[in-house]
């Protein structure tokens, strides 16, 4: 199968339970979401599909590979991206060097040491392109850390799509961002390539319905339901758990 | 373009015109000359270490030591031959920093600073100890140099040996520009200032470590060949603590993760050290202290940002007045 296939996947901190027995797929094109409230586990699922944790059981299987004892620089090497909950740039770098940093790696270019960083054409266009992409391109040669929270987290966007994944896990793209600027994240997830895969991870329920065509909603390491949205804010027993609860 | 090119190579101009001025201005002290410039080589590793790849070490002095006993046994043993001798030194220092840097690059923090010490320190008890081939606490003697390239024969007064530390500086630091613009520069820094993202973007954050560790081992083995082969002598405060913090201390002073912070440090830390010395020998640390922390107050991006905090400063000023 093309894309992610996650079977009976489990992981335990000891006594505690925080995923158990999960099955989720995500194809190429596809653009799900995962909900769930506080401690429902979804993050620590994130970093079992990206090895940054070892699941204590179950299958990822990636284009009918079995990943899931690879490390974390494999995955991404094999396609598998995840941008983080908090912000995590090169501060004290503009946005430019941000994303030329990916692109050298990804074409495996880090241990070179007698050539400019910069010198690369087909590298400098492709930063370009990026950073045309997420409207970052005015404020190229500024560093990140003097950037406003909202255009950071685009930053942070873009940096993970210069790796060209083709799973893109975006874990809480919008948390910490005003209100005000939420618009364009959206918006940046709606210019995502096509055949990207796409799992979104998010709080923020407008978000999730705008961007989200299935969802998926995880209740203490288990998987309640999943569902188109209208499925899903439809149905009862998640807006008992989760829309209705006075989520935060 | 030309303005551009002028204000690139504006600062190496600037350092060969102080170097040739040095040299004629101050014909009685090329040795203090030529140990300033020796100085230069070791911060400019620890800067490529410490500085630019965020590698927290105070143990700098081992792969110094290490080039210099390398460099001396090699010329006393082998071949006198200095340019010979230097690689010997670099690749003795790049030898022990891979080995110690298996190990060393795992940690972080304290830990890693407290082991960096703990080699340097072993290995002045392994130079200590092995008496008959080192001379342990008498330190290694009996250098005696061929001339450089054949040509030029090391003179009393030392004028050959402070334009051969001159030189292997300039290519030191020729070297280090071209690295540190470097894709693999680039991804030191990026390993400095977040390892997490560095790993998440596939990058082997260990080895680019370990090579960092390696290539800085190297260059301060360089450093530590020129001063056996300069002095003709090694003893075993090449391996010393104190040498490893005072590189520090000339590196925080110049600017890290600046290679003309390195310089600008060094020379001052080194000409302070002289002249206070000289006119208050029990306390010229105290003037060393107070530059230190008027530096880490004032300028914590170093001194090399004088320039540029004064032009601001000027700036700032007029636009008050006006």
């Amino acid at each position: 199968m093309q894309g992610l296939e996650v079977r009976g996947l489990s992981k335990r901190f000891g006594g505690l339970v925080v995923s158990e027995n999960i099955d989720f797929d995500l194809k190429p094109g596809d653009r799900k979401a995962l909900i769930g409230p506080n401690g429902a586990g979804k993050s620590t699922f994130a970093n079992l599909v990206t090895g940054i944790l070892a699941p204590s059981g179950g299958t990822i299987r990636f284009d009918g590979q079995d990943i899931g004892g690879m490390g974390e620089a494999h995955r991404v090497k094999l396609g598998i991206a995840k941008t983080f909950q908090i912000t995590t740039l090169f501060p004290e770098m503009t946005v430019r060097e941000n994303l030329r940093l990916p692109i050298l790696e990804r074409e495996g270019r880090g241990f070179r040491m007698f050539r400019r960083a910069s010198g690369d054409a087909a590298v400098e266009d492709e930063i370009g392109t990026l950073m045309a992409q997420f409207d970052l391109g005015p404020l190229a040669d500024r560093p990140v850390r003097d950037l406003a929270y909202g255009q950071q987290r685009l930053v942070e966007m873009a940096l993970t799509l210069a790796l060209k994944p083709r799973v893109l896990i975006l874990d809480e793209p919008a948390a910490g961002v005003p209100s005000s600027e939420t618009h364009l994240i959206t918006d940046a997830i709606a210019r995502l390539p096509e055949d990207l895969a796409v799992l979104v991870i998010e709080h923020d329920m407008d978000l999730v319905f705008k961007v989200a065509r299935s969802i998926v909603v995880l209740v203490q390491g288990r998987i309640l339901t999943e569902g188109t949205p209208s499925e899903i804010a439809g149905n009862a027993q998640v807006r008992e758990l989760y829309l209705g609860g006075g989520h935060d | 373009m030309l303005r551009r090119y002028g204000s690139q190579y504006a600062p190496a101009v600037l350092m060969i015109a102080v170097a040739v001025a040095a040299f004629f201005a101050f014909p009685f002290n090329l040795a203090f000359l030529t140990r300033i410039l020796i100085m230069i080589v070791l911060v400019l590793s620890l800067d490529l270490v410490l500085g630019y790849a965020g590698i927290a070490t105070l143990g700098q002095a081992a792969m110094y030591g290490a080039g210099a006993y390398a460099a001396g046994l090699f010329a006393i043993h082998v071949w006198a031959d200095p340019v010979a001798g230097l690689l010997i030194g670099a690749l003795a220092g790049a030898a022990l920093a891979a080995l110690a840097g298996l190990a060393l690059m795992r940690t972080h923090g304290l830990t890693l600073i407290m082991l960096t010490i703990a080699v340097a320190q072993i290995c002045s008890e392994i130079a200590n100890r092995a008496r008959d081939i080192t001379g342990g606490a008498d330190g290694l003697r009996g250098i005696r140099m061929q001339p450089v390239l054949g040509i030029w024969e090391f003179d009393f007064i030392g004028r050959t040996g402070y334009w051969y530390a001159f030189a292997v500086a300039a290519v030191v630091m020729v070297l280090l520009a071209v690295l540190v613009r470097s894709p693999f520069g680039l991804s030191l820094r990026g390993i400095h200032q977040s390892p997490e993202r560095m790993l998440a973007i596939g990058a082997p954050v260990y080895w680019r470590r370990h090579a960092a560790y390696t290539l800085g081992g190297g260059i301060a083995g360089i450093a530590g060949a020129l001063t056996a082969q300069i002095t003709q002598l090694v003893s075993l405060e090449t391996f010393s603590f104190a040498l490893s913090a005072e590189a520090m201390i000339m590196l925080i002073l110049g600017g890290t993760g600046r290679l003309y912070g390195a310089v600008i440090g060094t020379v001052i830390f080194m000409w302070v050290h002289h002249t206070a010395a000289a006119n208050d020998p029990f306390n010229w640390l105290f003037v060393i202290g107070a530059m230190v922390l008027a530096v880490v107050f004032f300028l914590p991006t170093g001194l090399i940002s004088l320039p540029p905090a004064l032009k601001r400063l000027a700036k700032g000023g007029r636009h008050a007045g006006s």
